[in-house]
């Protein structure tokens, strides 16, 4: 847990970004999260990807829903903004704060209780209007917050601690975002901190909404034998479908470029995708649906950068709003004034 | 029976000038509304105080639907329910309508098809016109027959009630101003029915019209409209909401002013226009969400506000909570209908005022602004903005579907150019320069209030938004001590409040001793009622509420009368209640006048409830 309370001795070797800040100055408050929870992977890898990227913290707003997973923006980044919102509105509250100030950077926490079944209705929306982002699901398959009831992620069959069944057939987030046109969708394990960053990354930097799934075990209530959402069943069964150097990251290894395929940023960076499995195209919607349908009938995790386009208009541009945040037009601009008044109300008579 | 009746004897043959109602009884969707709504514009542009009333069905096509105008020279407009003149359209509901007229009154009927005898009355006077029959004969298209039957009856009541057919006629043509054709077959038809009824009938009949100068300074305007105004004027750039009746024209009416007044023209390097919208307008998936949004951005520093009515009051309950725990400002228009549940959409009521005072879990009050017409509706709108970022909370203003839906003659609105927005207590980078440290519920001022920031701003401002327990500094704490300083804070801002907001309109009367408080839409009826009652010797003070929490005079009031009548539209005297509440007013002095079956009150309502309660 990086998120552990640190002295604060400045370390000459940390490493600074483009702003001069180290990994410390995104780091949080204290996780309260059980020790070995997935949630808090999450959190250090968020940490390490903001710091990378070099987004000011004060231009970075975290939210959240309810949840064990919707605690962590706590734990993350203590000088930006924070809103730990109700239980499945997290998507309604960063739509409207997004509306209002586009040039902010969202990342938006959420579990799979809060995204999957209360705020179902909500994230499809968001994934829709294509609010531009970073959504993250950390998706355990129980509620851990309410102490391991199933959730809408679990998968038929998996058992409960107590050994009960799930009868219901799961939501996989990835499949239904792809079906609602979501313009960027990835799946990662929490306890594969090396893909992991990277694709937060990616997430960060894409313009529009970018979903990504991130299977974090809850050790407390679902990390037994027969839980498909594990870290022993997670590792096991695990087929990575892409690799990629992650937009603004220099390239230090050879990338083969044979069978490589370059999507890219609209900051005009190329995502390059690499290890793709033949004839795995990140471009085709419905090709990526069903290979990741293909394999979840075999009792497979898909993970990787699944999808992606930069090129969708996002809220923004579909309302054509002014490029710099609504909140910062004057009111002289806003209020047409005594004169206008009196004009339109010719029409009243 | 002819088309031409002579009046009976007992008909009141006494000429009554700007003082009669009219009921028109139509099949909804049949094009109806804008006939009627051309009638009532030409008597306010004749000058003569005038309301009209919809009351219409939740139906898009075939069911019953009604349309009352009141003329009154003395600006006496709420609801009448003496009609001098039924316009009996709609066969369905020609029985029960010819009932309404009173004694001496008259029926407009299309006489195209003989009258059923047995649906006729001694003592009221039937005007039959063919309307359907000239249609017929004047209009090729089964379409154009059907629309142009209301404007050929429009023709029939100029003529009748002396509406000047001038200013009718001009009304035409600005309506159809862009379509010829149109404009010629509804002027044809207008003509029509006005040169029938001065061949066939005694027109014009003993109530009817003379221009005066009573609405100079006056517009019709509707209340959603005036809202999207107030909405438009205070600054609001983001708003987001979800369809429901009556509220949705609060922002179809902001949306087409934005477009108008926040759209600038951007020429493209590529040569192209394009636009820039200074407002962003989201169709939400649902009322959470709409809320949520509004909560979102003005979190972020934007004014936001959403429109709904009473069921999409009950799906943002836990987001007010939230709005209210957490301090973030949002303004919200709760354009009352008819409940509870569904109930009757397209209905008036006054139901929601206890669902909005405590709305959500918890120990919870908002700050309300209750409207009495278009006017403070547009007023209101803006203040809710002032008041909303002023204290930090959820401001609701609730209108309800009477005053919201139809049209008024309100005093022209004017706008003061030296307004500047209310933003409350918000930091800026140069303010947190000077601070030793910022904590987000402390530093309160003479209104508990507390100082904000704005995400985007300075790190040195940043704190976490929570709903769960949290101390003055913001963070998370399950101490009762450090729990409660903050929630007993906010009973203490909530209270403060009120000398900021609108207080009550007080008229006082000599010797009164009984006192009269009211709400929102009622209160033309409820003065007028005042205006009765005085005149049959019963003096009575009158008090219109217009915000909550109460103001002082509010108590004040209540104390200074032996007995207050309290006149609402709901049946669990909501607003008494809430007095009874928060006030600690012994209950035995207020009585309870209660209208709730969906139409707008009447003066008539109010006085026979008092006249009642007194014992005659
Ligand atoms: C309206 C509402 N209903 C129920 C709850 C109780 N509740 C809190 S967290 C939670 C489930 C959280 O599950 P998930 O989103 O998967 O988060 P996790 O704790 O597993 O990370 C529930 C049902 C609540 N806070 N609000
Ligand atoms: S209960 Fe589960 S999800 Fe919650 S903190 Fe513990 S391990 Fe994590
Ligand atoms: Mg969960």
């Amino acid at each position: 847990m990086p998120s552990i309370a640190k002295p604060l001795v400045p370390l000459q070797h940390l490493q600074r970004n483009d702003l001069g800040l180290t990994v410390r100055d995104y780091e949080g408050a204290p996780s309260t999260l059980c020790g070995g929870c997935g949630h808090d992977s999450v959190t250090a890898a968020l940490i390490e990807a903001l710091f990378k990227l070099g987004i000011p913290p004060h231009k970075i707003a975290k939210l959240s829903g309810i949840g064990c997973s919707s605690k962590t923006p706590a734990y993350f980044v203590r000088g930006a903004h924070g809103f730990n919102s109700v239980h499945g509105r997290m998507a309604t509250i960063a739509t409207g704060a997004n509306a209002a100030n586009r040039e902010l950077t969202y990342v938006g926490i959420s579990g799979d209780g809060d995204s999957l079944s209360i705020g179902l209705g909500h994230l499809a929306h968001a994934i829709r209007r294509n609010i531009n982002m970073l959504y993250v699901i950390e998706n355990n398959g129980v509620y851990g917050l309410t102490k391991g009831q199933f959730s809408a992620s679990a998968d038929i069959n998996s058992k409960s601690k107590k050994g009960e069944p799930n009868l219901l057939p799961p939501i996989d987030p990835i499949v239904m975002a792809l079906s609602l046109g979501a313009t960027f969708v990835a799946r990662a394990f929490s306890g594969d901190k090396d893909r992991l960053i990277p694709i937060l990354q990616a997430g960060l930097s894409h313009k529009g909404f970018a979903l990504i799934d991130v299977i974090s075990p809850c050790i407390q209530f679902n990390d037994h034998e027969g839980s498909t959402k594990s870290y022993l069943f997670t590792r096991q069964h695990e087929v990575t479908a892409t690799d990629f150097v992650p937009p603004r990251e220099e390239i230090v290894a050879a990338v083969p470029d044979e069978g490589a395929i370059s999507v890219t940023m609209h900051d005009g960076t190329a995502m390059r995708f690499r290890a793709v499995p033949e004839g795995y195209d990140p471009t085709d919607r419905q090709a990526v649906a069903r290979f990741v349908e293909d394999h979840r009938a075999r009792g497979e995790v898909v993970t990787g950068l699944l999808y992606a386009d930069d090129t969708v208009a996002d809220l923004h541009d579909l309302n054509k709003t002014p490029a710099a945040a609504l909140a910062s037009v004057t009111y002289d601009r806003l209020c047409p004034g005594s004169d206008a008044l009196v004009k339109l109300q010719a029409s009243f008579r | 029976m002819t088309t031409l009746d002579t009046p009976q004897d007992l008909a009141a043959t006494q000429v009554r000038v700007n003082d009669f109602a009219v009921k028109l009884a139509n099949v909804n969707g049949t094009g109806s509304a804008s006939a009627n709504g051309l009638l009532m514009r030409a008597i306010f542009r004749m000058g003569i105080p005038v309301s009209g009333k919809n009351l219409f069905p939740s139906n898009i096509q075939g069911l019953p639907t009604w349309y009352e105008i009141r003329v009154n020279g003395s600006g006496w407009t709420a609801r009448a329910l003496d009609y001098d003149l039924m316009v009996a359209m709609n066969a369905q509901t020609y029985a029960a309508d010819v009932t309404e007229v009173r004694s001496g009154g008259y029926v407009l009927y299309d006489s195209t098809w003989p009258l059923d005898a047995a649906l006729a009355r001694d003592d009221v006077t039937f005007l039959g016109v063919p309307l359907t029959q000239m249609c017929v004969e004047a209009f090729e298209r089964p379409k154009e027959r059907l629309l142009l039957k209301n404007i050929c009856y429009a023709g029939v009541l100029v003529a009748l009630l002396d509406i000047d057919i001038d200013v009718v006629a001009t009304l035409v043509d600005e309506t159809f101003a862009k379509n010829e054709r149109l404009r010629e077959s509804n002027q044809r038809a207008l003509r029509m029915g006005y040169d029938y009824a001065r061949e066939h009938l005694s027109c014009p009949l003993p109530f009817h019209l003379s221009a005066m100068d009573a609405t100079r300074d006056s517009i019709l305007i509707d209340g959603n409209t005036a809202t999207a105004l107030g909405c438009l004027y205070a600054g609001a750039t983001v708003a987001a909401w979800y369809p429901i009746t009556p509220s949705t024209s609060v922002m179809d009416n902001f949306t087409s002013l934005c477009r108008t007044h926040r759209r600038q023209a951007v020429h493209r390097p590529d040569g192209e226009i394009d636009y820039r919208n200074d407002y962003l307008i989201v169709q939400a998936e649902d009322e959470l969400a709409a809320l949520g949004m509004v909560l979102g951005a003005n979190w972020n520093g934007a004014r936001a506000f959403t429109a709904t009515s009473g069921p999409g009051i009950s799906l943002m309950n836990e987001l007010l909570g939230f709005g209210y725990y957490t301090e973030i400002p949002a303004v919200l228009i709760d354009v009352q209908r008819t409940g509870p549940s569904t109930g009757m959409p397209t209905r008036t009521q006054q139901g929601d005022i206890l669902a909005c005072a405590y709305a959500s879990h918890g120990d919870t009050k908002h700050l309300l602004l209750f409207p009495a017409n278009p006017a403070e509706c547009f007023d209101f709108a803006v203040r809710a903005f002032d008041l909303a970022e002023r204290f930090q909370t959820p401001v609701i203003v609730l209108t309800d579907l009477d005053i919201g839906m139809n049209d008024w003659v309100v005093p022209s609105l004017t706008w003061d150019d030296a307004y500047l927005p209310d933003r409350g207590r918000v930091l800026t980078s140069a303010d947190l320069d000077v601070m030793a440290e910022f904590h987000r519920f402390a530093d309160e001022d003479a209104d508990f209030v507390t100082p904000r920031t704005f995400p985007g701003e300075d790190s040195r401002g940043a704190y976490f938004v929570r709903g769960s327990g949290h101390d003055k500094y913001g963070g998370y704490t399950e101490i009762p001590d450090k729990y409660q300083e903050v929630v007993d804070r906010l009973a203490l801002k909530h209270a403060a409040a009120a000398g900021h907001m609108p207080g009550p309109v007080v008229e006082r009367r000599d010797r009164a001793r009984i006192g009269v408080i009211t709400v929102g839409s009622c209160d033309l009826a409820v003065r007028e009622a005042a205006e009765l009652l005085d005149a049959t010797g019963l003096p009575v003070d009158v008090m219109r509420i217009r915000s909550f929490p109460f103001q002082a005079e509010v108590r004040e009031f209540m104390a200074a009368h032996e007995t207050c009548f309290v006149i609402e539209q709901n049946r669990d005297a909501q607003l008494r209640s809430l007095l009874v509440l928060e006030t600690g007013v012994d209950q035995s002095k207020l009585k309870s006048v209660l209208v709730y079956g969906g139409f707008p009150l009447s003066a008539k309502h109010v006085v026979d409830g008092i006249r009642n309660s007194l014992g005659g």
